[in-house]
C-alpha cells in the first residue's frame, strides 16, 4: 500500500487527481478501523494530516468556516460559544484520544448515518466545500450524503471545510447509547432555534440511511412556537413535534437498538431539547 | 510474617486504631476507581483468625525487613510496564526468521463439507504450507474434559468460525489472503440453535439433578419465575496468539498466552503425535484470560504449521477473529419456583437450569453441575428439586468464564429473592438475611460448609454502607453520560442487593493438585529464593504472591520468581479462583520443605525435619526468619549464609487440596466442593425511564476473603469483578443470531467505560478457612456473580419494571423491545 503525504493544498488536490484510488485519510479513527478488521484494502493512502490550510477556522463572509482537518477537541475547547450544538456533539465522540484525532471531514468522509457531527450540521443548516484542481464548490450537508457511507464527493475531490452560518440562536444535542461513554450513536437528534429569522432546524442520526431532517417538525415549530411573547411552550406543541421527529426517522433493527426504540427515543430526545432551547431563549430574552 | 503481628503498628497506612470489627475497608463514595481512599483498623484482639491490616504500598524503600511478605502488597514487576505500554504480550512475540499463520474459518454454522482444495492458497507466493485436518498427524479432535472438538474441521463444520485450515506465510496479510483462497465445498445444514430445540432431540451434554427433601413440599407463598442471561464474552484485550519454534530434537517450543501450561501441553503433544517432553510450552506475557484461555485456540495450529516449515511460526487473531476464537459464557434460561412461609422462611426451591453450551463440549459439564449445586444460592432450603442441561448446539462454543456457572444460577435465584420478599413483605436483605446459609450449614448437596460462611454478615454490611451522594448534577454523573440526554429531574434512583456463593478449585473429585520448586542459594554472597512453577500469571498478580509467600515463609527478601513454563510440574488451571490457594500453597509448602531440608542440615545431616510437606503449620520448630534458622525464642541456630555455603537447597512439591467427592448422579448428594466463597453487594443507580438509559452510581462489595494475601490485589479483583458484573447487567452481549456473531468488535461488544464504572466501597472480611493455607479464600469469582443480580435489582426498584433478563436494554425498560 502506497503512503501519500502531501505537505499543501495544492499538493493534496493534485495528488488526489492523480491517485483517485487513494483512500483520504485526516485523524484515521475511522480508516484504520476499516483496515484492521479488513473491510477495505485501498491501494494507496492519501494522508491529510500534514496539510495546514485545513487545520484551522475562522470567520468568512459572515460563515464560521472550520476546516475539514480540525479536531474534536478543539472544537469542543475553541468553538463552544460560536457552535454550541457542534461542540455538544464533538463532546459524545468517542474517548479523549479519539477527539484529539477525529476530524468533521473525517466524519463527513465516511458519511455513516451515525456520524455525531452530521445531525448538528444538518440542524444549523451547513455547507461543505468541496475541492479538486477542477476547482470549488459548496453543497449542503443535506445533499452531501447519498445512502450509508456515500457522499456527492466525487472521485478527484477532497473535504476542505464545511460553512456555518454564523446567526445566533439557541442549539441542543444529544445522543443515545448503550453505555456513557466511548459508543456509536443508537439515535441522536440535533436542534438549531433561529428567534431572528424565526426558524428551526434538525437533525437525526442513526436512524435512517443518512442523516435526516424533521422537516414537518421544523416546520411546526416556526410556525408556532410563541417567539415574540416567549411564552412558556404548551406542551401539545412539545408533544406534537416529538411524534413528527420520531415520524421523520426510518430506523432499523439492528445490534444497537431496535427500530422501536430508536423512535421513541427521538420523540423524548425532541422533546426535550426543544424544552431546553427555549428555556434558554426565554432566558436571553429576559423571561421566564 | 515478620513486621505484621496482632497490634504491631505498622506503615502509614493505618489510619485508625479503634475498636476491630474484623472488617477493613476501601472507599464509600469518596475514592473511585483506582484512586482508592484506604481506612484500616488494627485488631486488638490477638485471638481473632488472622486479622491484617492491609498495606498498599511496602516501606517507602521498599526494602524493610519482612516489608513484602503476605499480607502486604508490594509494587507488581508488570504493573509499571503494562501502564507504560512496554509490557511483552504474546502478541509481541519476533523470531527473525519467523513465518506468520492465518486461519481458515468455516462461514456456516453447520455445513458438511465435500471438499478442500488448497491448490490456490499453495500457489500464492510467499506461502510455506496449507494444512488441513489430513495433515493432523495425531488425534485430530482435542477438548478439556472429553476430546470432540477438531484440530480443524473433519468432514462438517459445527459452529461459524470454526477453523477448517492454516496457513503460513512470510506476511501475515499474504497467509490471509492465501487463506482466503483455499477452496471448500460445503453442503450447508439447517444449524440448531435453540438450546430446548437440541434437548428435544437429545443433543445432551450433561444433565445434573440435585435432589433434597421432600420434592412435593409445598408452602404458603409460592413465586415462580423465568429468567434469561445472554451471552457473555471475556473480553480480554490482548487477542489469541503465540510463537511456535521448531526443536533440534523433533520437538517444538511453544511460547503463548494460556491459563495452564500442562492442559495445553497434554492436548497439543497428542494433536501433534509426540510424547509430551517434547512439546515445551513457556508462559509469554497475557493480556487478560477470564476462562477464555483456558480452550486450545491457536495452540496446535501454530505448532503444526512450525514442525511442518522447520520455520518459527507466529500467530495472532485479530479482533473479529478473537470473538470467534474463543469460548463464551454460557446463555441461559432459568425456570424457578420458591416456596416459603409467610415469614419468608424458605420450604422449597424447584429449578431448571438449561445452559447453551454450543457447539463442543468444552467444560460444559463442570459448568452445569455449578449452576447445580449452587443452584439456590448461599441459603439454607430444606427441599431442593434442581435440573441442570447443558446441551449442544450450533452456536458458538462456551465453557469457561469468571464465576462459570454460578453466574447465571445467581441471577436467578436473587430475581427469586426480591419477588419473594415482595410477596411476603419483608425488606429483601431482611428475607435474605433470614434464610442465609452459616457455618456448619447444609448445603443442596448435602455438603455440610466447613468454616465460616458469613452470608448474614456480607449483607448487612453492604446494607449498612452510608448510602452514595445524591443525584448529580454534571453530565458524566447522570445516565447517558456527556450524551447530554438526561437533567436531574428526569432520574429516578433505586437501590438492589444480592448474594452470591461460589466453589473453589476443582470439584467432584478431580485431581486437583499443585507443584512448586523452590530453590535456596547463596547469589553474591547474598540467600536468594527461585520460586518456579507453571502457574499462569494472568493478571491476577500471581507473580506477586508467589514471591510475597516465598519471603515469608524464607525469611529472605530477595526472590525472583521464575517464567511459568512445563520444565516444572503442572500447578493446574488459573481458574477457579484457585491459583492463590494451589500453587500459593504448594510454594507455601516447598518453602516448607526447603526448611526442613536446612533442619537436616543444621544437625549434620540426621533426619530432623518434622514438615510433611503438606504445608501445615510446624508449630514450635525452628522458624526461617530474618535469614536466619531460629528457634520459636528467635535466637539464631544457623545463618543462611553459613548454612547455604555448602550449596543451594532446592525441593519440589506436589500439593493437593483436601479431596472431593462426585455427585450422586441420581440424586446429586456429595461433597462435590473444597470451599465456598461469599460476596454480597449493594447497588445503587439511576435511571432515565423514559430513555431506558442507567447510571450505576455505587456498588458496596462485602467478601470474605479468609486471609488477604495482597490486600491490593484483593481489592483490584473485587473492583475488576464487579466491574465485569456490572458488563453482564447492562451491557456485554454477544448477540448470536441464527449461529452468527452479529457484534463481533469492541465498537459493539460494548464493556464499561471509566464513565459506567462507579465508585465502590469494598469490605473486605478475613475469617479464615481452617482448611486452606494461611486461611484464605479464593477471591476472583465472587464479585463478577451478585454484582449483576444487585444491579438489576435496583434499577427494578427504581421503575418498577419486572426485569427477567440481562443485559437489561434501554428497550427492556421503555417497552420498545
Amino acid at each position: 500500500m502506497d503512503f501519500l503525504q502531501p505537505e499543501s493544498w495544492a499538493e493534496a488536490l493534485a495528488v488526489r487527481a492523480a491517485y483517485p484510488e487513494a483512500l483520504p485519510v485526516a485523524g484515521g479513527t475511522d480508516v484504520m478501523v476499516e483496515l484492521n478488521f479488513a473491510r477495505r484494502r485501498p491501494p494507496a493512502l492519501l494522508d491529510l494530516g500534514r496539510v495546514a490550510e485545513l487545520a484551522d477556522w475562522g470567520g468568512e463572509d459572515g460563515l464560521l468556516r472550520l476546516g475539514a482537518g480540525v479536531p474534536y477537541r478543539r472544537i469542543v475547547t475553541e468553538l463552544a460559544g460560536r457552535v454550541p450544538g457542534l461542540a455538544m456533539a464533538a463532546r459524545t465522540v468517542g474517548s479523549p484520544q479519539i477527539r484529539n484525532r477525529g476530524t468533521v471531514g473525517g466524519n463527513l468522509g465516511s458519511a455513516s448515518p451515525a456520524g455525531d457531527a452530521l445531525p448538528p450540521l444538518l440542524a444549523t443548516g451547513a455547507l461543505v466545500e468541496l475541492a479538486s484542481v477542477r476547482g470549488v464548490r459548496r453543497v449542503p450537508v443535506a445533499g452531501f450524503c447519498t445512502g450509508p457511507k456515500r457522499s456527492v464527493l466525487a472521485p478527484d475531490e477532497l473535504i476542505a471545510a464545511v460553512l456555518l452560518p454564523a446567526e445566533r440562536g439557541p442549539e441542543q444535542f444529544a445522543k443515545i447509547g448503550t453505555r456513557n461513554a466511548m459508543v456509536i450513536a443508537v439515535c441522536s437528534f440535533a436542534l438549531a432555534l433561529r428567534p431572528a429569522d424565526r426558524t428551526v432546524g434538525t437533525g437525526i442520526g442513526s436512524a435512517a440511511p443518512t442523516p435526516v431532517r424533521a422537516v414537518a417538525a421544523e416546520e411546526l415549530l416556526a410556525a408556532e412556537l410563541p417567539w415574540a411573547s416567549r411564552a412558556e411552550l404548551p406542551d401539545p406543541l412539545v408533544r406534537r413535534f416529538g411524534e413528527l421527529v420520531a415520524a421523520a426517522a426510518s430506523p432499523i433493527d439492528d445490534v444497537r437498538g431496535t427500530a422501536a426504540y430508536r423512535r421513541h427515543a427521538l420523540g423524548v430526545l425532541a422533546g426535550r431539547a426543544v424544552r431546553r432551547a427555549w428555556t434558554e431563549h426565554r432566558r436571553e430574552g429576559g423571561a421566564g | 510474617m515478620a513486621g505484621w503481628g496482632p497490634g504491631v503498628p505498622g506503615p502509614e497506612d493505618v489510619v485508625s486504631s479503634g475498636p476491630w470489627d474484623g472488617v477493613w475497608r476501601v472507599g464509600g463514595g469518596v475514592g473511585g476507581p483506582g484512586n482508592p481512599l484506604w481506612a484500616v483498623r488494627l485488631d486488638p484482639d490477638a485471638g481473632h483468625p488472622a486479622p491484617r491490616p492491609p498495606v498498599v504500598e511496602a516501606g517507602a524503600d521498599g526494602s524493610a525487613p519482612g516489608s513484602q511478605g503476605i499480607g502486604t502488597s508490594p509494587v507488581r514487576p508488570d504493573g509499571a510496564l503494562k501502564v507504560r505500554g512496554e509490557f511483552a504480550f504474546s502478541s509481541d512475540l519476533w523470531a527473525d526468521d519467523m513465518l506468520w499463520g492465518a486461519t481458515l474459518r468455516s462461514p456456516h454454522p453447520s455445513a458438511t463439507i465435500r471438499s478442500v482444495d488448497v491448490t490456490a492458497a499453495l500457489a500464492v507466493p510467499g506461502v510455506y504450507a496449507v494444512l488441513t485436518s489430513a495433515d493432523v498427524p495425531g488425534d485430530r479432535y482435542y477438548g478439556l474434559e472429553v476430546a470432540d472438538q477438531p484440530v480443524l474441521a473433519v468432514d462438517e463444520v459445527c459452529y461459524r468460525g470454526e477453523p477448517v485450515a492454516v496457513v503460513a506465510a512470510d506476511h501475515p496479510e499474504t497467509a490471509r489472503r492465501a487463506a482466503a483462497r483455499i477452496v471448500v465445498d460445503y453442503a450447508v445444514r439447517e444449524p440448531v440453535t435453540d438450546p430446548e430445540v437440541a434437548l428435544a432431540a437429545g443433543r445432551l451434554v450433561r444433565h445434573v439433578p440435585i435432589r433434597k427433601g421432600d420434592p412435593a413440599a409445598a408452602a404458603e407463598v409460592v413465586v415462580v419465575g423465568e429468567y434469561r442471561v445472554g451471552m457473555q464474552d471475556q473480553a480480554f484485550l490482548g487477542p489469541e496468539s503465540g510463537l511456535a519454534v521448531p526443536a533440534e530434537d523433533g520437538g517444538v517450543e511453544l511460547y503463548v498466552a494460556t491459563q495452564w501450561l500442562h492442559a495445553d501441553q497434554r492436548q497439543v503433544a497428542a494433536a501433534l503425535g509426540l510424547p509430551a517432553e517434547l512439546v515445551r510450552l513457556s508462559l509469554a506475557g497475557v493480556g487478560g484470560a477470564f476462562g477464555a484461555r483456558e480452550d486450545l485456540s491457536m495452540q496446535v495450529h501454530a505448532c503444526l504449521l512450525a514442525l511442518r516449515t522447520g520455520r518459527p511460526v507466529k500467530m495472532v487473531y485479530g479482533r473479529e477473529e478473537s470473538f470467534v476464537g474463543h469460548v463464551h459464557r454460557h446463555p441461559a434460561v432459568l425456570r424457578y419456583e420458591h416456596g416459603a412461609t409467610r415469614d419468608g422462611e424458605l420450604v422449597y426451591v424447584r429449578a431448571r437450569i438449561l445452559l447453551d453450551g454450543g457447539a463442543y463440549t468444552s467444560t460444559t459439564p463442570a459448568v452445569v453441575a455449578n449452576a447445580a449445586s449452587l443452584g439456590v444460592g448461599p441459603y439454607r432450603v430444606p427441599n431442593v428439586t434442581v435440573d441442570a442441561y447443558g446441551v449442544h448446539t450450533n452456536n458458538p462454543p462456551c465453557g469457561a468464564m469468571r464465576g462459570f456457572g454460578a453466574v447465571q444460577a445467581c441471577f436467578g435465584y436473587e430475581s427469586q429473592m426480591d419477588r419473594l420478599a415482595e410477596a411476603v413483605g419483608l425488606d429483601p436483605v431482611e428475607l435474605r438475611v433470614r434464610n442465609a446459609l452459616a457455618e456448619g450449614g447444609t448445603m443442596p448437596t448435602g455438603q455440610v460448609v466447613r468454616g465460616p460462611a458469613p452470608v448474614a454478615r456480607l449483607l448487612e454490611l453492604v446494607r449498612d454502607r452510608p448510602a452514595p451522594p445524591p443525584v448529580g448534577a454534571e453530565l458524566w454523573q447522570l445516565p447517558g453520560g456527556m450524551a447530554n440526554t438526561t437533567a436531574p429531574e428526569q432520574v429516578v434512583r433505586g437501590v438492589g442487593y444480592a448474594v452470591g456463593i461460589k466453589n473453589v478449585c476443582f470439584s467432584e473429585g478431580f485431581d486437583d493438585y499443585a507443584t512448586a520448586r523452590v530453590r535456596l542459594e547463596l547469589i553474591g554472597g547474598e540467600p536468594t529464593a527461585l520460586v518456579h512453577t507453571a502457574a499462569a500469571e494472568v493478571g491476577q498478580g500471581l507473580v506477586t504472591v508467589q514471591a510475597q509467600i516465598a519471603r515469608t515463609e524464607l525469611g529472605v527478601e530477595r526472590v525472583v520468581v521464575a517464567t511459568a513454563d512445563t520444565a516444572v510440574g503442572s500447578a493446574g488451571s488459573s481458574s477457579a479462583s484457585r491459583q492463590t490457594y494451589m500453587t500459593g500453597g504448594a510454594v507455601r509448602a516447598a518453602c516448607r520443605a526447603v526448611r526442613a531440608a536446612l533442619i537436616t542440615r543444621l544437625a549434620g545431616g540426621r533426619a530432623g525435619a518434622t514438615d510433611d510437606g503438606g504445608g501445615r503449620v510446624d508449630e514450635g520448630g525452628p522458624e526461617l526468619a530474618g535469614g536466619a534458622l531460629r528457634d520459636a525464642a528467635g535466637r539464631v541456630l544457623g545463618t543462611l549464609v553459613d548454612l547455604l555455603a555448602a550449596g543451594p537447597v532446592e525441593e519440589t512439591v506436589r500439593w493437593r487440596h483436601r479431596p472431593t467427592r462426585s455427585l450422586d448422579p441420581v440424586t446429586g448428594q456429595g461433597d462435590a466442593h473444597v470451599q465456598y466463597a461469599f460476596a454480597a453487594h449493594r447497588a445503587t443507580v439511576d435511571v432515565d425511564p423514559e430513555l431506558g438509559l442507567v447510571r450505576v452510581v455505587e456498588i458496596a462489595t462485602a467478601q470474605d476473603v479468609g486471609r488477604a494475601i495482597n490486600p491490593q490485589a484483593v481489592v483490584g479483583q473485587i473492583q475488576g469483578g464487579t466491574a465485569q458484573g456490572l458488563g453482564l447487567a447492562l451491557m456485554e452481549e454477544l448477540q448470536v443470531v441464527d449461529g452468527v456473531i452479529r457484534n463481533p468488535s469492541f465498537t459493539d461488544y460494548l464493556i464499561p467505560t471509566v464513565l459506567d464504572v462507579p465508585p465502590m466501597a469494598v469490605d473486605v472480611l478475613e475469617l479464615a478457612d481452617p482448611d486452606a493455607p494461611y486461611g484464605l479464600r479464593g477471591v476472583g469469582e465472587p464479585p463478577t456473580i451478585s454484582a449483576t443480580p444487585a444491579i438489576v435489582a435496583a434499577i427494578r426498584a427504581a421503575t418498577g419494571v419486572p426485569l427477567a433478563r440481562v443485559p437489561v436494554r434501554p428497550e427492556h425498560l421503555t417497552g420498545t423491545g
